[in-house]
């Protein structure tokens, strides 16, 4: 069943490579997607045996993030299939600069869109460091090709710091997985192949500081990926330049990837005892990545962008969650799921303004509750999700962390952590809100006529309400499996 | 056996300093080239006495790799791009190999402070990787080219791949071989990108990809 869940998306990745029409490509795309969801969530009422001997295994901690990826992959397909067609095909204007260009073949997005899907399902499967970590590469190198669609100089830029950073971070994590290596290896002279539960099991054993070591170099490796500053810098140039719904995956599924990858490491120096000085460097890193967020969403000028801080931002509060442990670790476990959902949610309405301003200037972008009003709507409910305010899930999470922090006697850290979030509810809600309120400027040339159609608002719409009932009611299963996965990581 | 393994290692912290000092970006290429085959017979010397099938074929494969798909890329990239050498690298070329020896310095430094468990198969190895690794970054962040960027992630990975052969690091060769299928894709996807780079801007130059920024 887990290897079904990884080649098939794989195999209709090769299948579209060779398909010419493109309303087929688009079908096969969003079946696919479908199918792939429906596994999934099968999964939750029959766990699946193990697969590749052991190497894949749904465990605690895969369950949610694969249930997020699966469940965010299907919405984002139905919203691309809508995109795609937007996207006719031939040279076009470049709106900021008025060069024209032209997009990469449709067949190559889709490919790379489903091969994407099938490397993220391996990162949450792997229950090895070594296979986790050619996952997590193999995730850069098949999202590359996405955020060069639009085939500009600007995209380009982006592509290239976005292979170049996250490869040299990923060596990094490959360092870090050879000193595991070493730390597992000294105890019987014998080496044992990295598998995280065995690791887990002798981890009183492991050599501990080359376990330090590999968690440092595991932990900068896969954080350059998931975004903690300062290892960031890709991150909102890719956010800004690839088309809205690869930003909006790149957000809600890739960063959570690398996080599964931190982890990982970090249960097994749980195990180990080591779990305070692990905790040490997420608050540090939690605390940076929020800090830089606020300073940075306070004067920024390009809504993707914007959103791109953002997600700076939440990464940060998921390591510091991780940092603060036990309340706070289940909190992080929950403000995961809200957070994927939500930025994807708003790059998705990101992608309807864009299309109908044709701008990504926050100055130029006014009146989007006139000019496209479910968009506009949706836009103003999700600046409150992404702030945290209630009722939506962001706020009992963002809460459970705070809470957390004060149970823990943490009183400076949850000062620290209220003030730069109100820094940044400030910082966003006046930009977000300028947009959606007041007269819309005339239509420029070239915009589309039918501004909402059902797919560009549907896919936005079922986000925002999952966000909004987990806001209001937590179901007991999902409850379940979050805490499960809470507990697994050992964090106390 | 020993005494071999020292000498390829300092073989490759040679080969750092030469990268380091060179302009022509062909030169760069062959030199890298020769640091892949070098890897590969590492692996074969720190493993001879427990030579099996998975070390002869993870060796191999590295070589192929390293040694000449590589190479034969990069190769052809730079044929396409129509440039001959690096132009005024942000570090020049004398300090450039005066820091790469100062790597070497602080990863001597480094290597003392973690000594590795057990026997290892020689002194040099983690010191040797460490420096390549510095290397690597420092051809990444000071070079302007993208191919040449390209080559600094090769030399870096090259470091990390040092450690993995030289401590005898067991794994199970598929996921051996698909670290190297993804360093494999990498390559490809980044002169691909080259490619691209000359054709948008006439030039590999990465210093003409600064519009983004805050």
């Amino acid at each position: 069943m887990l290897t079904t869940l990884i080649l098939l998306p794989a195999a209709a990745a090769v299948l579209c490579f060779f398909i010419r029409q493109a309303p087929l490509r688009r079908a096969l795309l969003v079946s696919a997607a479908a199918c792939h969801a429906g596994l999934t969530l099968s999964f939750w009422f029959r766990p699946p045996d193990d697969a590749w001997r052991g190497a894949l295994r749904l465990d605690a901690i895969g369950q949610p993030f694969l249930s997020i990826l699966s469940g965010l992959f299907l919405v984002a397909a139905v919203y691309a299939v809508g995109y795609l067609r937007r996207e006719s095909p031939g040279p076009r204007e470049d709106f900021l600069e008025g060069f024209r260009f032209t997009n990469a073949p449709e067949a190559v997005f889709t490919g790379c869109l489903l091969f994407f899907l099938s490397t993220m399902t391996l990162v949450m499967l792997s229950e090895n460091m070594g296979l986790l970590w050619i996952a997590v590469e193999a995730t850069t190198l098949s999202s590359a090709p996405l955020i060069y669609f639009h085939r500009h100089h600007r995209s380009l830029e982006a592509t290239w710091k976005y292979l170049l950073i996250c490869s040299v971070g990923i060596g990094l994590a490959l360092l870090g997985n050879f000193f595991l290596a070493v730390a597992a290896s000294s105890s019987h002279g014998a080496s044992t192949p990295l598998s995280i539960h065995l690791l887990c099991e002798r981890a009183p054993e492991l050599n501990a500081p080359w376990l330090k070591a590999a968690f440092i170099f595991l932990l900068v490796g896969y954080g350059t990926k998931m975004g903690l500053a300062p290892l960031h810098t890709w991150l909102p140039d890719a956010h800004s330049e690839a088309p809205s719904v690869v930003s909006a995956l790149l957000s809600g599924a890739l960063l959570n990837c690398a996080f599964v990858g931190i982890l990982r490491i970090f249960q097994i120096c749980a195990a180990a005892g080591l779990a305070p000085y692990a905790q040490g460097f997420f608050i540090l890193f939690g605390l940076a990545s929020i800090a830089l967020a606020a300073a940075f969403l306070l004067a920024q000028r390009d809504y993707k962008r914007l959103l791109a801080y953002s997600s700076v931002e939440h990464m940060g509060i998921l390591a510091l969650g991780l940092g603060i442990g036990g309340t706070a670790a289940f909190g992080a476990m929950l403000h995961a799921v809200n957070h994927s959902f939500t930025k994807a949610m708003l790059f998705l309405l990101a992608g309807n303004i864009l299309a109908a301003y044709r701008t990504k200037s926050v100055h130029e972008v006014r009146g989007v509750l006139r000019r496209i009003p479910v968009t506009g709507a949706l836009w103003l409910a999700g600046l409150f999700a992404i702030t945290g305010s209630p009722p939506f899930g962001t706020f009992v999470s963002e809460l459970l962390i705070l809470r957390g922090a004060l149970e823990h006697g943490r009183f400076l850290l949850a000062a620290l952590y209220l003030a730069l979030l109100s820094v940044i509810f400030v910082g966003m809600a006046a930009t977000m809100a300028r947009m959606a309120h007041g007269e819309a400027p005339p239509a420029p040339a070239g915009a589309p006529d039918a501004l909402e159609a059902k797919l560009s608002i549907g896919p936005p719409l079922a986000l925002g309400l999952a966000v909004l009932l987990l806001g209001v009611y937590l179901p007991p299963s999902v409850d379940a499996v979050l805490r499960r996965a809470a507990e697994a990581l050992g964090a106390g | 056996m020993h005494s071999l393994l020292d000498t390829l290692m300092v073989l490759l912290v040679f080969t750092n300093l030469r990268i380091l000092g060179l302009s022509r970006i062909n030169a760069s290429i062959r030199t890298v080239a020769a640091q892949g085959v070098l890897l590969g017979l590492v692996a074969l010397v720190a493993n001879a006495d427990h030579l099996t099938g998975r070390i002869l074929l993870i060796a191999v494969a590295g070589i192929a790799l390293k040694g000449i798909v590589f190479p034969v890329l990069l190769f052809r990239a730079l044929r396409a791009v129509k440039i001959r050498r690096e132009v005024e690298p942000f570090v020049g070329y004398i300090p450039s190999v005066l820091a790469g020896v100062a790597a070497f310095l602080v990863s001597l430094w480094v290597a003392a402070r973690l000594p590795l468990p057990g026997r290892p198969p020689s002194d040099l190895i983690v010191p040797a990787a460490l420096s390549t690794l510095f290397v690597g970054l420092l051809v990444i962040v000071s070079r302007k080219k993208a191919l040449s960027q390209t080559l600094g992630y090769l030399v870096f990975e090259n470091g990390v791949y040092a450690f993995g052969v030289g401590v005898a690091y067991e794994a199970p060769a598929l996921v051996e071989m698909g670290i190297l299928l993804d360093v494999f894709v990498a390559v490809f996807v980044m002169g691909i990108i080259v490619f691209h780079i000359a054709r948008e801007f006439d030039s590999i130059d990465t210093t003409r990809l600064a519009t983004l920024k805050e």
